[in-house]
């Protein structure tokens, strides 16, 4: 890793520190400094393509209201929407839902950045490159024993690179359902980075849409999630259409006796590239996990799967399952996936498998046979391989039209 | 229902074909006319499904010469899909599970594609489920498998009956069955013969592919061909399956060597 003169001009151009993120920034700001951006002998981005990463550096980071031009849809009656404008402390002209509050100085200064830092990546350069840009934070804690939808939108700016922060505190006993929406206009960059602590038997489920829509788009996106004892966390996500997207879900059982579900699907075409990194980690026995990665890659794109899983002494009787599922539509695309399983804890059940396969000919011609075009076919079949990911969102999500996105676009 | 007036809908001559570069089909010769049933019998290996995918389109399945005819026009340029909205239905001896994919939109895609080809108005999603509970009734089968996933987790005799419904919504000219009674028990065997015979037209015909006479006293064929070595080499009328069933495939290869001889 070594510094570039990019990412030199780069920090040159933020603003002075300053606010509750002040520490932050300078972490981040350090490191960049010292290290600068990673290279092909960086082993988490070895398959990376680091010149689509450099448009987080390139582009212009001030933003205008008139740059706020978003359209989306309606949003649901029984789930409040935020709506963040990195530019302005977010939390402003939100009506927060009975049972959602934000976090006081305090319990910011308490919580902010430990448990990204706990997952214990070295050289964390998706969180760095936040930490050292990002000036504004959504802080929030959903108080015990309450039930809430949330809905989260963060739009990208056309021409534009953004960081966003957000710290959810979910108290002991709460029910949240939380979707997320990231949507990715022409030529620009966005990387956020998401902490949430949940306390004891508190049950989130997490859908998060992460679309780029339009060309040359950029998403890192890291999700670093701590999970007390009888917590129970779903996380549902989907990425499609970024030119580059780097997804980088961290999840650790602080205390084990928790249980954590994952599906995640990314869908890849032309020349972009989108990786999932994902870690769990189980701090303490009794853990569970189910992790279901898919990957659909057409014409000359690039899926990248890495999947760690930590299962130490301390862990015993953990059961954990990892399964990588990837559909190749096309000779010219590529497909990476690697599970790495840590077990040292000796009293586990932990499974791991991937495959890598195309369209079923005889599911194709049996579509066929009953008079169905060439492309309804693939796009039937294709529904059908999203829907053991896409089923899991509510039906609310579907207005996001990400089902049509997904289908529309692949090519072989 | 047959009359000498009739149509012919389906004629098959001298058709070889191979799969995987092996011939499996030595010169088939069929000719099928509007109101017929027809029942295939013959020993495994010999040919009967490799028939009824060839027709269907196939595309592992690899004509190597000879013909087929649908209503007097060439029909082995034409794709799989295109055949089907024609109105050449396969009855898959082994139905597949697609998971994922909704059986009742599956087969409401699959009944627009057929209902555009005959120039009928396409089915909106309640138009359609009108249609299909409509069509339940012939398979006796129960309307929550339209919200599972195409044929996952059914069993062989709901597979069985998921096919005949798929015939009854596409009202094809023309179906192949390939072993449609298999896996079948009694009651589920009277059900699907009986929903055969209800969708039987006039102006439609029936193959019927089947190791078993049993299917064949419910639905009576007017015509029983025997397949051996990937061709015809017998054909009678219902009595030529009873003898068989009867004697079993030893004396059709007792027969055909007397006639060997003779010659």
């Amino acid at each position: 890793m070594k510094s570039s003169t990019i990412c030199q001009e780069w920090l040159n151009s933020l603003p002075p520190t300053g606010g509750y993120l002040k520490n932050e920034q300078s972490i981040g700001r350090e490191f960049l400094l010292e290290k600068g951006m990673p290279s092909k002998k960086d082993e988490a981005w070895r398959l990376s393509n680091l010149n689509k990463l450099n448009s987080f550096l390139s582009l212009p980071r001030i933003i205008d209201n008139k740059d706020m031009k978003s359209i989306f849809p309606e949003k649901d009656e029984n789930r409040e929407r935020i709506i963040i404008n990195p530019n302005k402390n977010p939390i402003l002209n939100i009506n927060l839902p009975n049972g959602i509050e934000n976090l006081n100085n305090r319990e910011i200064e308490d919580n902010i950045g430990k448990i990204v830092k706990s997952t214990n990546i070295k050289n964390d350069i998706s969180v760095y490159l936040n930490q050292a840009s990002s000036l504004e934070l959504l802080a929030l804690k959903v108080k015990r024993n309450f039930n809430q939808s949330l809905e989260i939108v963060i739009p990208s700016i056309e021409g534009k690179s953004i960081s966003t922060r957000i710290f959810l505190l979910i108290e002991e006993g709460a029910k949240l359902d939380l979707l997320q929406i990231f949507t990715g206009k022409n030529n620009s960059a966005q990387n956020h980075l998401i902490e949430i602590k949940l306390e004891p038997k508190v049950e989130l489920t997490h859908g998060l849409i992460s679309l780029g829509e339009k060309k040359e788009s950029s998403s890192i996106c890291t999700l670093a999630v701590e999970q007390s004892e009888q917590s129970k966390y779903s996380l549902h996500s989907i990425h499609h259409g970024w030119d580059y997207a780097r997804y980088e879900p961290r999840i650790i059982q602080s205390a084990g006796e928790a249980s954590t579900f994952i599906k995640g699907l990314q869908v890849t075409k032309l020349k972009e590239q989108i990786a999932t990194h994902s870690l769990i980690r189980f701090e303490g026995p009794n853990g569970k996990l189910d992790q279901l990665q898919k990957a659909v890659a057409s014409e000359y794109s690039h899926c990248i799967f890495n999947g760690s899983i930590e299962v130490p002494q301390k862990a015993q009787k953990t059961e954990a399952a990892q399964l990588s599922r990837n559909l190749l539509l096309s000779k010219r695309a590529r497909i990476d996936t690697k599970p790495e399983l840590e077990i040292v804890a000796d009293d586990v059940k932990c499974t791991h498998g991937a495959t890598v396969s195309q369209l079923q000919d005889e599911e194709l011609f049996y579509l066929l046979s009953r008079g169905i075009d060439n492309h309804h076919a693939n796009s039937l079949l294709l529904k059908g391989y999203y829907d053991e990911v896409i089923s899991h969102f509510p039906k609310s999500a579907r207005k996001w039209n990400f089902i049509e996105k997904l289908i529309q676009d692949v090519k072989k | 229902m047959i009359s000498s007036t009739s149509e012919t809908i389906l004629s098959i001559e001298d058709l070889h074909a191979s799969v995987e570069d092996q011939e499996i089909l030595h010169g088939v010769n069929l000719v099928v006319k509007e109101g017929e049933i027809h029942a295939i019998m013959g020993r495994n290996g010999s040919g009967k499904s490799t028939l009824s995918k060839v027709i269907a389109g196939h595309p592992s399945y690899k004509v190597l010469s000879g013909s087929i005819l649908f209503k007097g026009k060439d029909i082995l340029e034409l794709e799989p899909e295109e055949r089907a909205r024609i109105g050449i239905f396969l009855g898959f001896q082994y139905p597949v599970e697609i998971p994922g994919v909704s059986n009742l939109e599956f087969l409401r895609v699959a009944t627009n594609s057929r209902r555009k080809e005959l120039l009928k108005s396409e089915l909106d999603t309640f138009e359609f489920e009108d249609l299909v509970k409509e069509k339940l009734k012939i398979v006796e089968m129960d309307p929550a498998f339209l919200e599972r996933s195409v044929n996952e987790g059914f069993s062989g005799g709901e597979k069985k009956r998921n096919e005949i419904l798929q015939m009854a919504l596409l009202e094809p000219v023309i179906s192949i069955l390939d072993e449609t009674d298999s896996g079948l028990d009694i009651d589920a065997l009277r059900i699907v013969a009986s929903g055969i015979n209800r969708l039987s037209q006039p102006n439609s015909a029936t193959i019927l592919i089947t190791h078993y006479q049993r299917l064949l006293n419910e639905i009576t064929p007017d015509f029983v061909h025997i397949m051996a070595d990937g061709k015809i080499i017998k054909t009678g009328n219902k009595e030529l399956a009873i003898d068989l069933e009867k004697k079993g495939y030893e004396f059709i290869d007792k027969n055909a060597k007397e006639k060997e001889m003779a010659k």
